[in-house]
C-alpha cells in the first residue's frame, strides 16, 4: 500500500501529495482516523481526494494510505432488508458501533459475515460453467431466492461444489480452466462500472404501481426510466414512497439521497409493517434502503446513487424485475457541484459541472429490460425513478432539462394541485409517458381490449376540461351550454373519483389495474348517459342529483374483493335512473 | 503548538486572513487573534495546507494589519462548554456572557459542528403539539422532533406568531420538561427585546437560554450563533430529557453572511449569488432537530426567515423548504384584512402531520376534516376571485357556497387573538360550523361515519 501525507484541506476535498501510482477513483485513508476516500484527480504525485466523512479536526501532515482499489462493495446475500448509508455501511451495525449520532473513520463489512446461509447447488462436479451461470441458490428472504453465478470473466470445469451452510465469505465451488478460480457466496463490484449485459431489450410490460393515475395514463415500462419533478411540498417523496411500497417489481432498491433524516426514519418504521399485497409477506424482505440524508458528508451522497444502482443491477443479473427510486437527483447533482467548485474546475449553466448531463445520462443508461450474461436465456429488468427538486419549481433549471432528456416518462408535479389538496398532484395535461403506446398489446391482453380507447377518451375530457375552464373564467358557469356542463362533470368525476388517490387510506392506496379498468369503465359510461340524457333535455344539475353518482365516488373507497359487485350495481342503477329520467322528461 | 503565535499575516481580504508559516494547522481549528492594540478576536481555519491558513475572523477586521497582529492556533475545533445553568441566560453571538452573568463553566464541552444522527437511531416524530392556533393545530399540524419554520415577509408579524406558539405550546397529557432555546442571527435590538419581554411575561425566561447576535454584531459571528444555539438544545434534550424548541431568527442574515464568507473566498457562486453548497450547510442546522430512540428528549425547530419581496421561490426559502418538515407561510393580503395570524392556510404545510394526529391524539375526524376545509378553502378562493372578473351574481349557488365558506374561515378559523388559546376541541368544532354551510353530499372528503357523529356534536349543519 502506498502512503502519502496530507498537505492541504478545504471542507470535503484533500490534497494528498507523495502518493505513487495513484490511479484514478482509488480509495484513500485519511489521516489518524481513517476517513475514507476517493482520488478524483492525479497532478504529478499530488491526488486531490473527495472525502465521504466530514474533515473537520484533520491536519496538513497526517497521513494518507491508498488502498489501491477502487470503490466496490461486496454482493451477496443478506443485501435485503438492509440499510446502508450512502457507501454501503449498514447503519443498524454503525449505531451498535458509535451511537446514535454517526462517528467517523469506521469501516464496517455490508453484509453480515457471521451468518451461515443455506446453499443450494444447482450443478454438479464435473459440470462445464460459462460467465453467469447460476450454480446453486440461497434463500435470502422468504420472498426472494438469490442467485450464485460464475464471475463474468470465469469459465472452466467445476471441480468442487458444496451443499450445506456457508456464510458470504466462505468458498462453495471452485472452477479449473487452467487457473483455478474459487466462487464465493459473495462477489465484490466497482460501483462506478456498470455490470454488463448481453444484450438490452425494449421495454414493453408495464410497472404496475396501484397508482390509477400513473398506471392509466402515464405508465412505466419494466425497464424504463422516469423522472418526477416537482417543488417542494407537492408531493415527491409520498409517491416515490407509494411506488416503493406498491409496485409489482421483485426487488426494490430505495435511495434516499439527500433528503430528510425524519422521512428515512418514516421509512424505516412503515416498511417492515406493510404486506406486499400478492405474497402477503412484508415489504422489507424485497427491499433495500440507501440513505445518505443531507447532513451527512457531500461526497458520499454523490456515491449513493452508485451504491444503489449497482445493487439493482446484481439483482436484474439474477433475472429478477428490479425498480430504483431516486429520491432526490437534484441533491446529487449539488453534490456534483459542490465538489466541483472545491476542484476550482471552470463551471457550466448555474455552477453545475460542464459534465453533469453527461454524469445523468450515463446513470439512466444504465437502467433497462436486458438479456443478462448467461448461457441459458435469462431476462431482467431495472426500472429508475429519479425525483428532482427543481428550485422554485423551475423546470427549465439544468437538472430538470437533462433529467428530461433521457427519460422517457415524466411525471409533472405541480404546486397548485397539492395546494387544493389533490394528490398525487401529477398534473395530467403535463406528463407524458413514451411507453404507453408500445404496451397497447399488454393491455390488450392482459385487461381489456377497450382500455387504450378508454385510457384516450379519458384525456381528452380533461384536454377539453382545461379548455372550457378558460371560458367559465371569462363569461361565469351559467353562462355554458348544458353539454358542456356535462363533460365538465364527467371531468370532475375523473379528477376526484378516479385520480385523486390517498396514499393513506388503507383501501385507497393501491388499486389493481383490474379495478382502474372497472371505475374508470363506470366513469366513462356514467358521462356517455348524461350526454345523452342532455340531449333528450335533461339538465345536468338533475343528473348531479342521481343516487348512482354518488355510488361511484364510493367505488375508490371499496376493497377489492367487493368491487366487481358494486360496479355492477352501480351500472345498472345507472341504468335504471337514466331510463326513469328519460321517461320523465318526454312525459 | 498553543503556545506559538504567528506574526505572519500575509493579506487580509474581507473576513478573510492569510496566515503563513503555518505547518499544520487542523481544518476548522479555532483561533485567537491579538490585535495591535491588545484586543482580542476569535477566528476559525477555514482552508489549510502546509505553510498557510486561511482563517475566517469572527468579527471586524478593523485594525488589523501584516507585521503587528499575532494568531494563536488553539489546537482545538469550535466547542462549546454546556450545562443547565445555561437557562435563565443571555450570551451574545459567540457563546460569551451578554447579561453580566458569569461564563458557563463545565466539564461536558461538545463539538458545535455535531455528527449527524443515524437515520436508524431517529425516532419518528410523533406527539402532537398543541400550539393554540387553529391554524397550525387544524390544519398544518406540529409534532415533536419537527422542523417547521415560518416564511414570513418584511413587516409580517411573525415575531408575534413565533412568541405566541413558545407561549402556548404543550402536549395533551404530557408532563412538562420544557425549555427554550433562542438564536437571534441579525436582528434588531427592538425584536431581540421584544422576544425577551415574551419571555419574560409568560414567566419562560427562566427556561430559556438566548444567543443574540443582533443587527449591529459582526456578520460572521452569525455562521456560529444558530450552531450554539443548536449544540445547547441537543445537549438539554439527549443529556438532560428536555423537550426543547429551538426559535432562529432570522435566517435569512445567517445565508447573507454564508454568500458574504464564499464571496470573500472567491467560490464559484451558485443562483444569486449565494454558495452552492448553501442547501448542505443549511440541512447541517436544519437536520439537527428530531427524537432519538431511547432518549427522553426532543429538539422542535421553529426557524423564521423574511422572504426577500415575499418571493418563496428565492434560494433561501426554496432550500428551506426542501429540508424542512413543511413550511407556516405569512400572507400580506391577509395582515392587510387584519387577520392575525395572516396564515396562509393553502401554502402552507405540515409533512408529519398526519403521524401526529387522528384518533388517540388528536381526534378521530381531523384529517379528513382538515382536508374538506383545505378543498373548500381552495374552492372558494377560486370562487371569489372569479366574481372579481364576472361578478358575483353569474357564480353558481354551490360556488356561492364556497365562497362563504373562505371568507368564513379566514375570519373565523385563521383569525384569532394574540392571546386566544385554542384548545384543539374548540379549533375542530369551529372547522365543522364553517361547513354547515354544505350539504351532507358537499363533503366529499369526509366519511358519512363522521358527519353523522360529529356535525350534530358540534351542533352545526343539517
Amino acid at each position: 500500500m502506498a502512503e502519502g501525507i496530507i498537505s492541504r484541506i478545504s471542507g470535503p476535498v484533500v490534497i494528498a501529495s507523495g502518493l505513487e501510482g495513484a490511479q484514478m477513483f482509488d480509495v484513500v485513508r485519511i489521516g489518524d482516523m481513517g476517513l475514507v476516500g476517493e482520488i478524483i484527480r492525479i497532478e504529478g504525485s499530488k491526488a486531490t481526494v473527495q472525502v465521504y466523512e466530514d474533515t473537520t479536526g484533520l491536519r496538513p501532515g497526517e497521513k494518507v494510505i491508498n488502498t489501491k482499489r477502487p470503490l466496490s462493495m461486496q454482493l451477496g446475500p443478506g443485501l435485503l432488508k438492509s440499510i446502508y448509508d450512502g457507501i454501503q455501511r449498514p447503519l443498524d451495525v454503525l449505531r451498535e458501533q458509535s451511537g446514535d449520532f454517526i462517528s467517523r473513520g469506521k469501516v464496517i463489512p455490508a453484509l453480515d459475515q457471521t451468518i451461515k446461509w443455506d446453499f443450494v447447488p444447482l450443478k454438479k462436479k464435473g459440470d462445464h460453467v460459462s460467465p453467469g451461470e447460476i450454480i446453486g441458490e440461497v434463500q435470502e428472504t422468504p420472498l426472494i431466492m438469490h442467485k450464485i453465478m460464475v464471475p463474468y470473466n470465469v469459465k472452466g470445469t467445476l471441480t468442487d461444489i458444496s451443499e450445506g451452510k456457508f456464510t458470504v465469505n466462505e468458498i462453495v465451488a471452485t472452477v479449473q480452466n487452467g487457473t483455478k478460480t474459487d466462487i464465493g457466496l459473495s462477489s465484490w463490484w466497482t460501483v462506478r462500472t456498470p455490470r454488463p449485459v448481453l444484450r438490452k431489450l425494449p421495454p414493453e410490460e408495464p410497472l404496475l404501481t396501484g397508482q390509477r393515475v400513473l398506471d392509466t395514463f402515464f405508465p412505466v415500462a419494466k425497464g424504463g426510466t422516469a423522472a418526477i419533478p416537482g417543488p417542494f411540498g407537492s408531493g415527491k417523496t409520498v409517491t416515490q414512497q407509494q411506488l416503493a411500497k406498491w409496485a409489482d417489481s421483485n426487488v426494490i432498491v430505495y435511495v434516499g439521497c439527500g433528503e430528510r433524516g425524519n422521512e428515512m426514519t418514516e421509512v424505516l418504521t412503515t416498511f417492515p409493517k406493510l404486506e406486499d399485497p400478492k405474497s402477503k409477506r412484508p415489504l422489507m424482505e424485497r427491499t433495500i434502503l440507501v440513505a445518505n440524508t443531507s447532513n451527512m458528508p457531500v461526497a458520499a451522497r454523490e456515491a449513493s446513487i452508485y451504491t444503489g444502482i449497482t445493487m439493482g443491477e446484481y439483482y436484474r443479473d439474477m433475472g429478477y424485475g428490479v425498480a430504483l427510486m431516486a429520491d432526490s437527483t437534484s441533491r446529487w447533482a449539488e453534490a456534483l457541484r459542490e465538489i466541483s467548485g472545491r476542484l476550482e474546475e471552470m463551471p457550466g449553466e448555474e455552477g453545475y459541472p460542464a459534465y453533469l448531463g453527461r454524469r445523468l445520462a450515463e446513470f439512466y443508461e444504465r437502467g433497462g429490460k436486458a438479456v443478462v450474461i448467461s448461457p441459458e436465456e435469462r431476462v431482467g429488468s431495472l426500472t429508475l425513478v429519479g425525483a428532482v427538486s427543481p428550485p422554485g419549481g423551475d423546470f427549465s433549471e439544468p437538472v430538470s432539462q437533462n433529467t428530461l432528456r433521457v427519460t422517457r416518462v415524466f411525471w409533472a408535479l405541480d404546486a397548485s394541485l397539492a395546494s387544493r389538496r389533490h394528490f398525487p398532484s401529477i398534473n395530467w395535461l403535463t406528463s407524458y409517458s413514451l411507453y404507453a403506446d408500445g404496451m397497447g398489446d399488454w393491455y390488450k391482453n392482459n385487461v381489456s381490449a377497450t382500455w387504450i380507447a378508454s385510457r384516450k377518451e379519458a384525456l381528452e375530457i380533461l384536454q377539453k376540461e382545461s379548455e372550457l375552464q378558460e371560458i367559465v373564467q371569462l363569461v361565469g358557469y351559467d353562462a355554458l351550454p348544458e353539454p358542456e356542463k356535462g363533460v365538465l362533470d364527467t371531468a370532475r368525476s375523473i379528477r376526484e373519483d378516479y385520480l385523486q388517490q390517498s396514499a393513506y387510506d388503507d383501501v385507497d392506496t393501491y388499486t389493481s389495474i383490474r379495478k382502474q379498468f372497472l371505475m374508470l369503465s363506470t366513469i366513462l359510461e356514467f358521462g356517455k348517459m348524461e350526454a345523452d340524457a342532455i340531449k333528450k333535455g335533461i339538465t345536468s344539475v338533475k343528473v348531479g342529483q342521481l343516487e348512482s353518482r354518488k355510488m361511484i365516488s364510493k367505488i375508490k373507497w371499496t376493497k377489492e374483493d367487493q368491487v366487481e359487485q358494486l360496479v355492477k350495481d352501480t351500472k345498472s342503477k345507472m341504468q335504471q335512473e337514466f331510463t326513469t329520467l328519460a321517461t320523465e322528461a318526454s312525459r | 503548538m498553543t503556545d506559538i503565535s504567528y506574526k505572519t499575516l500575509s493579506k487580509i481580504a474581507g473576513p478573510l486572513m492569510f496566515v503563513e508559516g503555518v505547518e499544520n494547522a487542523a481544518y476548522g481549528e479555532m483561533v485567537e487573534i491579538k490585535l495591535p492594540n491588545g484586543e482580542r478576536r476569535q477566528g476559525q481555519v477555514l482552508d489549510t495546507r502546509q505553510g498557510l491558513a486561511v482563517v475566517q475572523v469572527f468579527g471586524a477586521t478593523l485594525g488589523l494589519n501584516i507585521g503587528d497582529t499575532s494568531v494563536r492556533f488553539l489546537g482545538e475545533t469550535a466547542q462549546l462548554a454546556v450545562s443547565d445553568e445555561m437557562l435563565g441566560r443571555v450570551f451574545d453571538g459567540l457563546g460569551n456572557p451578554r447579561d453580566n452573568g458569569p461564563k458557563i463553566v463545565s466539564k461536558t464541552k461538545v463539538d458545535l459542528v455535531g455528527s449527524g444522527i443515524n437515520p436508524y437511531s431517529r425516532e419518528e416524530p410523533s406527539e402532537f403539539i398543541q400550539t393554540g392556533m387553529s391554524n397550525i393545530d387544524g390544519m398544518n399540524t406540529l409534532v415533536r422532533g419537527q422542523k417547521l419554520p415560518i416564511f414570513s415577509g418584511a413587516g409580517l408579524p411573525h415575531n408575534l406568531l413565533a412568541a405566541q406558539i413558545a407561549r402556548q405550546a404543550k402536549v395533551l397529557g404530557g408532563s412538562e420538561n420544557f425549555s427554550v432555546v433562542f438564536a437571534a442571527m441579525g436582528i434588531t435590538s427592538e425584536e431581540a427585546n421584544f422576544f425577551v419581554k415574551q419571555f419574560e411575561e409568560s414567566g419562560a425566561l427562566g427556561r430559556t437560554a438566548l444567543f443574540l447576535n443582533l443587527s449591529s454584531d459582526p456578520s460572521m459571528e452569525r455562521l456560529l450563533t444558530p450552531r450554539l444555539a443548536l449544540t445547547t438544545a441537543e445537549y438539554l434534550a439527549y443529556e438532560r430529557d428536555m423537550h426543547v424548541l429551538v426559535i432562529m431568527t432570522d435566517m435569512t442574515n445567517y445565508c447573507e453572511a454564508l454568500r458574504e464568507i464564499s464571496a470573500a473566498r472567491e467560490e464559484v457562486p451558485g443562483r444569486r449569488g449565494y454558495p452552492g453548497y448553501m442547501y448542505t450547510d443549511l440541512s447541517s442546522l436544519y437536520e439537527r432537530a428530531g427524537k432519538i430512540k431511547g432518549r427522553n428528549g426532543s429538539v422542535t425547530q421553529i426557524p423564521i426567515l423574511t422572504m426577500p419581496a415575499d418571493d418563496i421561490t428565492h434560494p433561501i426559502p426554496d432550500l428551506t423548504g426542501y429540508i424542512t418538515e413543511g413550511q407556516i407561510v405569512m400572507s400580506r393580503d391577509l395582515h392587510r384584512a387584519d387577520i392575525h395570524p395572516p396564515v396562509d392556510v393553502l401554502t402552507s404545510l405540515s409533512r408529519l402531520m398526519n403521524q401526529g394526529i387522528g384518533k388517540g391524539s388528536t381526534r378521530e375526524d381531523h384529517r379528513s376534516l382538515a382536508d374538506q376545509l383545505y378543498s373548500s378553502y381552495a374552492q372558494g378562493k377560486d370562487a371569489r376571485s372569479l366574481a372579481a372578473i364576472v361578478g358575483e351574481e353569474a357564480l353558481s349557488d354551490l360556488d356561492r357556497k364556497f365562497m362563504k365558506v373562505a371568507n368564513d374561515f379566514e375570519r373565523k378559523f385563521v383569525n384569532q387573538g394574540m392571546d386566544e388559546n385554542r384548545s384543539i376541541e374548540q379549533t375542530l368544532n369551529i372547522g365543522w360550523e364553517l361547513l354547515s354551510e354544505l350539504s351532507d353530499s358537499e363533503l366529499n372528503r369526509i366519511k358519512p361515519e363522521f358527519i353523522e357523529k360529529y356535525r350534530k356534536k358540534s351542533g352545526a349543519g343539517a
